[in-house]
């Protein structure tokens, strides 16, 4: 099963290597990790994008929650949640692709923000999915470079995770 | 305003520290010279770092205090990692000061510097570099907070030297507040009436525990709970002393190399109560056999990562042993019946006894089971036994019978051989006047044999029973029995001559050869030799073996006996 982990950690140099190191030295998953500060600086948060059975999750959760600076864990996935994901991806824009590029951009509703005479850097949001598949429908040899965050999420309405 | 280094000094004072096991070097100078300036906390300068932490990691083992290791930057705290990582693993309280080169060099590859929070992070229950000397004290309080509440283990405290030199006021906290750190303490309520119901329905029940036992000092709350209810009680190596040994409603020790009684309930049971015990590979062997029998399980253990770690619990108890026994026994002292059914698992019980799984083979030569059953018997049952890895470790822990709590001194999660010498300074510091035996190997000895030195310089009168084989015994036992006899680098060859070994560091040496003098000997070093360290090496029976066994990968019940042999 796929989980969203979201994890309140105490901004402290090492926090990161703390919760990498954990899933590294006990054997889990990490699909995706993105970390910044919160609205309290103090705080940073986490978002693992993670595979495992109900038990290794409980496993990960409680180990996650183990650590001193962790403040608090949550698996988003068990609940009404949104998640997105942002993509710049560099593609080939010449000759007939050029027009082409822009029409598959548009119907994903993806932004170009970066022209030049041969190449588009266009921006995408949405679910890890929806990237994916942007990806799926290009002509992969037109396609120059990738870059994704990872996922990241919240919960829906009052599910909020907060000290 | 004070420096850096003299308030290390007094926030070991304010803990109440009075040994802090150490080595010097440049990064720590600073501090160093402060411990000069008092007489509070005193010094045990020991001969490697590692020794260092085995000592205050033993120190702690066998007190209720938090050991405390000091040593300088870069191979000073290499050489401490292999002492860490052995006290994490038993959950040990234990704070170790490192010096770090100064801020400004930090990344650099300043000479002796080396990513301490880096190296250690793994096998710390958490650590700390410190920046700036007004974070100081504050450090070392939540540190020594940290190392001793929830599941205990190791905290390293980085100090960069200039921070050593820095001055600032020094202010203690009183207590320490963290919001991203508060261990349950009380077991809750409602769980804890469900296991009283479970335990009432239990047919075949046992009672199951480990270090949790003796960490949180549960020793007696266990007793008292174990002899309300009338049922068996087994420990696993960490728990040794968690219940008397010498009780009949102890089954023995479980596990690879537990008793065919001790296995046999733990895996036929139907309901199990498993206290401060984590279910390991060396418990309860394949798990997959293990999950074959049909049963209720009860857990109550500080840490939630240990409760369905490996097998899955019922009734999940988070909290701290001592308390939670304490609430179970209110419960039951407002009424408990046990099923009439117990009285037939007793039955069942006394015929797994009846096997006799620990009796040996005769042999011309000393047999090492002997030498701790006199051992037992010298000391009265009552001193503190420190092993190390490997045969004689098994040994030690089949055939001293563990009254009391604290008393069993080994490397149990991680398996490190070399402790036994520094764990026994570690305890006669905690415990002086006490009588202590570092029952060891030929080969474990060595890899701490330095710090008979040490012994020497603090007067620490250990007795050493060394049960030399000529063997690393234990990896021998394996290949004799899984590797068809290809000893592999298993001979130890070219042995010191241990007696004037031990002279040579100014102690008494003895070499013991024939069982008739087995006792004579341990008389002779725990009385006339009462206050020297005396090295016994008794040559024993190059072929013993440890029974029972359950082989890697096997059931708990598949064992092999020494009858089978
Ligand atoms: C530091 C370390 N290295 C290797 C091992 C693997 N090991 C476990 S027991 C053992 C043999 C120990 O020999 P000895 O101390 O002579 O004890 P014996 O088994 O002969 O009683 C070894 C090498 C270990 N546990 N620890
Ligand atoms: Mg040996």
């Amino acid at each position: 099963m796929r989980h969203i982990i979201s994890i309140l950690i105490e901004n402290e140099a090492g926090a990161l290597s703390r919760v990498a190191g954990l899933f590294s030295a006990r054997g889990y998953n990490i699909e995706s990790l993105t970390v910044a500060p919160t609205e309290d600086p103090s705080l940073s948060r986490m978002t693992i994008l993670t595979w495992g059975s109900d038990e290794v999750l409980e496993q990960i959760t409680k180990q996650l929650n183990k650590l001193v600076d962790v403040v608090k864990v949550v698996d988003l996935s068990e609940a009404a949640h949104v998640e997105r994901e942002l993509m710049l991806i560099k593609v080939r824009a010449t000759g007939k692709d050029r027009e082409e590029m822009k029409r598959m951009a548009d119907i994903f509703r993806g932004r170009i923000i970066d022209v030049t005479e041969s190449t588009y850097v266009i921006e995408l949001t949405g679910a890890s999915s929806k990237l994916d598949s942007f990806i799926a429908a290009l002509d992969a040899g037109l396609i120059l470079e990738t870059v994704r965050t990872g996922v990241c999420g919240i919960g829906r309405g009052d599910r909020i995770l907060k000290v | 305003m004070i420096s850096g280094a003299e308030i290390v000094i007094r926030c070991l004072q304010e803990e109440k520290v009075d040994y802090v096991f150490g080595y010097p070097g440049g990064s720590v100078l600073h501090i160093y010279d402060a411990l000069f300036k008092q007489e509070e906390v005193k010094h045990i300068l020991v001969r490697h770092e590692q020794a260092a932490v085995h000592a205050a990691d033993a120190y702690s083992r066998s007190s209720q205090k938090v050991g405390v290791a000091l040593v300088t930057s870069g191979p000073g705290v290499t050489n401490t990692v292999t002492g860490i990582a052995t006290a994490y693993m038993d959950s040990i309280p234990m704070v170790v000061l490192c010096g770090q080169v100064p801020t400004a060099y930090i990344g650099q590859d300043a000479f002796q510097e080396c990513d301490t929070v880096g190296i250690t992070r793994p096998c710390v229950k958490h650590n700390f570099l410190v920046k700036d000397v007004k974070d100081l004290a504050a450090t070392i309080k939540k540190a020594f907070h940290i190392a001793s509440t929830g599941r205990p283990g190791p905290v390293v405290v980085d100090i960069p030297k200039d921070i050593t030199a820095q001055v600032c006021d020094f202010d203690y906290p009183k207590s320490v507040q963290m919001r991203s750190y508060n261990p349950v303490v009380k077991g809750h309520l409602g769980q804890i009436k469900k296991a009283v119901q479970m335990l009432q329905e239990a047919k075949r029940p046992i009672i199951y525990t480990g270090g949790g036992v003796i960490l949180s000092d549960a020793a007696e709350r266990l007793t008292q709970l174990a002899r309300k209810l009338n049922f068996p009680v087994t420990n696993t190596l960490m728990g040794l002393g968690g219940y008397p040994a010498t009780d009949k409603q102890f089954v023995g020790m479980l596990g690879m190399h537990g008793t065919f009684e001790a296995n046999n309930a733990m895996h036929y049971a139907d309901v199990i109560l498993a206290i401060g015990a984590r279910f390991d590979d060396r418990v309860i062997g394949n798990p997959e056999h293990f999950g074959e029998e049909k049963r209720r399980v009860i857990h109550i253990d500080i840490d939630p990562s240990s409760i369905s770690k490996r097998v899955k619990v019922d009734v999940p108890i988070v909290g701290n042993v001592n308390d939670v026994l304490d609430e179970i026994l209110k419960l039951i002292d407002g009424g408990f019946t046990a099923d009439p059914e117990v009285a037939d698992w007793w039955k069942q019980i006394d015929e797994w006894r009846g096997r006799n799984s620990l009796a040996y083979r005769q042999s011309e030569h000393i047999m090492p089971q002997y030498v701790v059953e006199k051992l037992y018997e010298v000391t009265g049952g009552d001193a503190f036994v420190t092993s190390d890895v490997g045969q004689h470790q098994m040994f030690a822990a089949q055939y001293y019978k563990f009254d009391k709590p604290r008393r069993w001194i080994n490397s149990g999660g991680l398996g490190t051989m070399g402790v036994g010498l520094p764990y026994g300074m570690g305890v006669l510091l905690a415990n002086p006047g006490s009588q202590v035996a570092c029952v060891t190997g030929e080969g474990s000895i060595q890899m701490c044999i330095q710090e008979l030195s040490t012994c020497k310089q603090y007067e620490l009168p250990i007795k050493i029973i060394n049960l030399n084989n000529g063997m690393l015994g234990m990896v021998r036992q394996w290949q004799e029995m899984f590797y068809s006899k290809r000893y592999s680098q298993s001979y130890v060859t070219s042995l010191p001559d241990f007696v004037k070994l031990a002279e040579s560091y100014g102690h008494v040496g003895m070499r013991i050869e024939k069982p008739e003098d087995v006792e004579p000997a341990l008389r002779k070093a725990f009385t006339e030799y009462k206050d020297r360290l005396v090295f016994m090496d008794f040559i024993i029976d190059p072929g013993a073996n440890v029974f029972p066994m359950v082989a890697a990968g096997k059931g708990l019940t598949e064992m092999i006996l020494a009858e089978d042999i």
